[in-house]
């Protein structure tokens, strides 16, 4: 329900015009003149999640503590992998991942789950899964606060050419998770069992992401099998590596860390961390990004054919 | 050049209704793409124009696609063809507060759905008290929604409704909540917007709205528009639509068809000793000549015919509204000398004005016999007459009033 400001000629009033096919341009530029809703939203979302319990927004960073301390444990103490701060490692990788699996999870019900305001209020739909995508956004934030103080504790310098790529990484990651949260809170309209697709798929791709292993104990088999491309042609794998790169990629100088393990003949700090040059992610990068940006557009155009029907379907 | 607020071109909308839906992918795929489904066209070529501040209702009876229709209007839903042109922001009142999340306090609330409505931020920041004091709930307002009763939702609802300040406001008989006081609070709120030249679009099937608020009214039946013009002459094609689909009208009394079948051809009860073998109801006044206009006059002439000569007749009239009786009244009562009825013969009662409003009257005639106690002949509302009210004065009597104001204070 946008207030058109389309130039007035004269002083007859703007006119608005609807019908069947809306371009993504029009869509665009709807969904940019409702951002404030989508604040709203976002706001409406986080009150809402933690408004009647006891710990509150609390629970959006003890969450991913519990992760962190469970997997430490498990492959620490369980597994003896023997790396060095091994939390802080989960941490870098486990950031990037908790954005795209929450945005992506919650957008595919977004649509589905506010089928009272769809049929009831006259907004850009798209809004809804982006506001999953923007809640997803402050629990990061939120998370990466986590992480930058861990690091001050543990005296981790981040490594600088890679640092500086870090919001390349980031926007790829946003646009890419923009496409796919369209793209399911759509689907997920006429397949409703998608949610529960989805929740298998992205488990599969968590362990095919070097979160909470290393690229370099896979690195071997894959090169082996010829399978590197497949295993680095998921976006995601890249963006957690050079996050793992940028901030665990060389422990302080200071720190006594004796691995007990050597993992390859590396110089120190960089054991464990995969040895892509800081140019290999950058082009990396831009090409997701442009990937993305055709997947959006590809996702807004089926999401505009979808759409005439959501207030049916729901 | 005369400005359009709301033009309908070759609405069309399409809805597959399916026996049997398969939402999942895993029933998809089972069932293959195809899942039976009958075609219903809610919508049928809709071409309408809406003159800027004009308040136009949209009478229907349940399923005749006055409800889509807004919802195109509102974009809420997205035509199958055809388009709809909107010059100014339109606000949507599908229903009160829609989008209110019970977990958020009274003023979230206001935020939320204002922000939904299409209002910025700071736009909601400076209407915000008026929204409070207009819905009465400035102490309620930090308590969340859900310890709110549903009149208070509603009022909250409206509050930001009708605070959003659209060039087009769409309402959808949401005017039924709440108490008595913010109702009228409601009616003098969309007053204001007529008095703003805003333009209103109401849908209802309650015909009385209609009248009181709208300057104009579209009559929808299975998905067409079948008339359009002042609100008494739409109410009067809504009730006949309603009658033709065989939905009862309050106004009809629910055992007429089994009156009519029970007694046949005749339609006549009494003796037999006279018949009653046809009324014939003239409207002097009437260009319509199947209806009277509030306050016209009516001629009801009963042409009957006496087996034998009868001379303590008296006859009588009275007329129905849903089974209640309105009036009745007989040759006695007028002290009207019947005389010697014999053979054909004709009664007129000549009304000099029928004061009521809209609706449709049943008759009922008597010829009855004084000396001899017998009914003569008796039928009992089969005939029926049809009142429309051009005005827009609501209730049952038509009484003729003239409003004057006249200042007593001394300049």
């Amino acid at each position: 329900m946008s207030q058109s400001d389309t130039r007035k000629v004269g002083k007859s009033i703007p006119v608005r015009v609807l019908s069947p096919e809306v371009s993504v341009a029009a869509r665009l530029v709807r969904i940019w003149k409702e951002r404030e809703l989508l604040f709203f939203m976002v706001g409406r979302d986080l009150t809402v999640k933690y408004k009647n319990s006891i710990l509150g927004f609390a629970w959006s960073l003890l969450n991913p503590a519990l992760t962190v301390i469970i997997y430490d444990f498990v492959f620490q103490v369980a597994l003896h992998n023997g790396m060095p701060d091994y939390a802080i490692y989960i941490m870098c990788g486990l950031v990037a991942w908790n954005f795209f699996f929450n945005s992506v999870l919650t957008a595919c019900g977004s649509v589905v789950n506010n089928g009272g305001l769809i049929k009831k209020v006259s907004f850009s739909r798209e809004i809804l899964a982006l506001s999953s995508m923007g809640t997803a956004a402050v629990f990061w934030f939120f998370q990466m606060i986590i992480l930058v103080l861990a690091l001050v504790i543990f005296h981790f310098t981040p490594q600088t050419p890679y640092l500086y790529v870090v919001p390349l990484a980031l926007l790829a990651l946003v646009l890419l998770t923009g496409a796919l949260s369209i793209f399911f809170s759509a689907v997920n309209v006429y397949f409703r069992d998608m949610q529960h697709i989805l929740e298998v798929l992205l488990m599969a791709l968590f362990w095919a992401s070097p979160v909470v292993y290393t690229w370099i104990t896979v690195k071997k088999s894959l090169v082996h099998h010829h399978l590197t491309w497949i295993y680095l042609a998921d976006p995601i794998t890249p963006i957690i590596l050079l996050m793992q790169r940028a901030f665990y990629g060389n422990p302080a100088s200071g720190k006594a860390t004796t691995p007990s393990i050597k993992v390859a003949n590396l110089p120190t700090g960089t054991h464990y961390v995969a040895d892509f040059s800081s140019i290999w992610y950058i082009k990396y990068f831009i090409a997701v990004i442009c990937v993305s940006v055709v997947l959006i557009i590809l996702a807004l155009k089926l999401f505009g054919r979808l759409e005439g029907n959501f207030a049916e379907e729901l | 050049m005369v400005e359009y607020s709301v033009e309908i071109q070759e609405l069309s909308k399409h809805f597959k209704l399916y026996k049997e839906k398969h939402t999942s992918l895993k029933e998809r795929i089972i069932h293959g793409m195809k899942a039976p489904y009958e075609e219903f066209w809610a919508l049928r070529d809709i071409s309408i124009s809406i003159k800027q501040g004009d308040t136009v209702g949209l009478l229907g009876h349940n399923g005749s696609g006055k409800s889509t229709l807004l919802r195109c209007i509102a974009g809420i839903l997205q035509p199958t063809s055809g388009r709809v042109l909107l010059r100014g922001s339109v606000a949507a009142l599908l229903e009160l507060g829609a989008g209110f999340h019970p977990d958020l306090s009274g003023r979230d609330n206001i935020y939320l759905n204002a922000s939904l409505l299409g209002l910025s931020k700071r736009d909601i920041d400076g209407r915000f008290e008026e929204i409070v004091e207009f819905s009465e709930l400035s102490q309620f307002i930090d308590n969340q929604v859900k310890f709110y009763s549903s009149g208070m939702q509603a009022r909250l609802g409206f509050a930001v409704a009708v605070n959003v300040d659209p060039d087009i406001l769409l309402v959808d008989e949401v005017l039924a909540v709440g108490d008595e006081n913010f109702q009228r609070k409601c009616i003098d709120r969309i007053n204001l917007f007529q008095k703003a030249g805003k333009t209103i679009i109401f849908v209802t099937h309650a015909a009385d709205s209609v009248r009181q608020i709208c300057d104009k009214a579209f009559v929808l039946d299975h998905g067409r528009v079948v008339a359009d013009g002042t609100p008494g002459e739409a109410i009067r094609t809504f009730r006949e639509y309603m009658m033709a689909s065989g939905q009862r009208s309050l106004l009809e009394p629910l055992d007429q068809s089994i009156l009519q079948d029970e007694h046949g051809e005749s339609e006549t009860l009494g003796t037999g000793d006279v018949e009653i073998k046809e009324v014939i109801l003239e409207y002097p006044k009437s260009e319509h000549g199947n209806h009277l206009l509030a306050g016209d006059p009516m001629n009801v002439r009963l042409r009957y015919y006496a087996a034998k000569a009868l001379d303590d007749a008296v006859v009588g009239i009275s007329i129905f509204a849903d089974n209640d009786l309105f009036f009745s009244a007989t040759s006695q009562g007028h002290e009207v000398e019947v005389g010697e009825l014999n053979g054909d013969g004709e009664i007129i009662f000549a009304f000099e004005s029928v004061p009521l409003l809209d609706g449709v009257y049943k008759m009922t005639f008597e010829v009855r016999g004084t000396q001899s106690g017998l009914v003569y002949a008796w039928r009992e509302q089969v005939d029926q007459f049809e009142v429309v009210n051009p005005g827009r004065d609501m209730g049952v009597v038509a009484f003729p009033l003239n409003i004057k104001v006249v200042s007593t204070s001394r300049k």
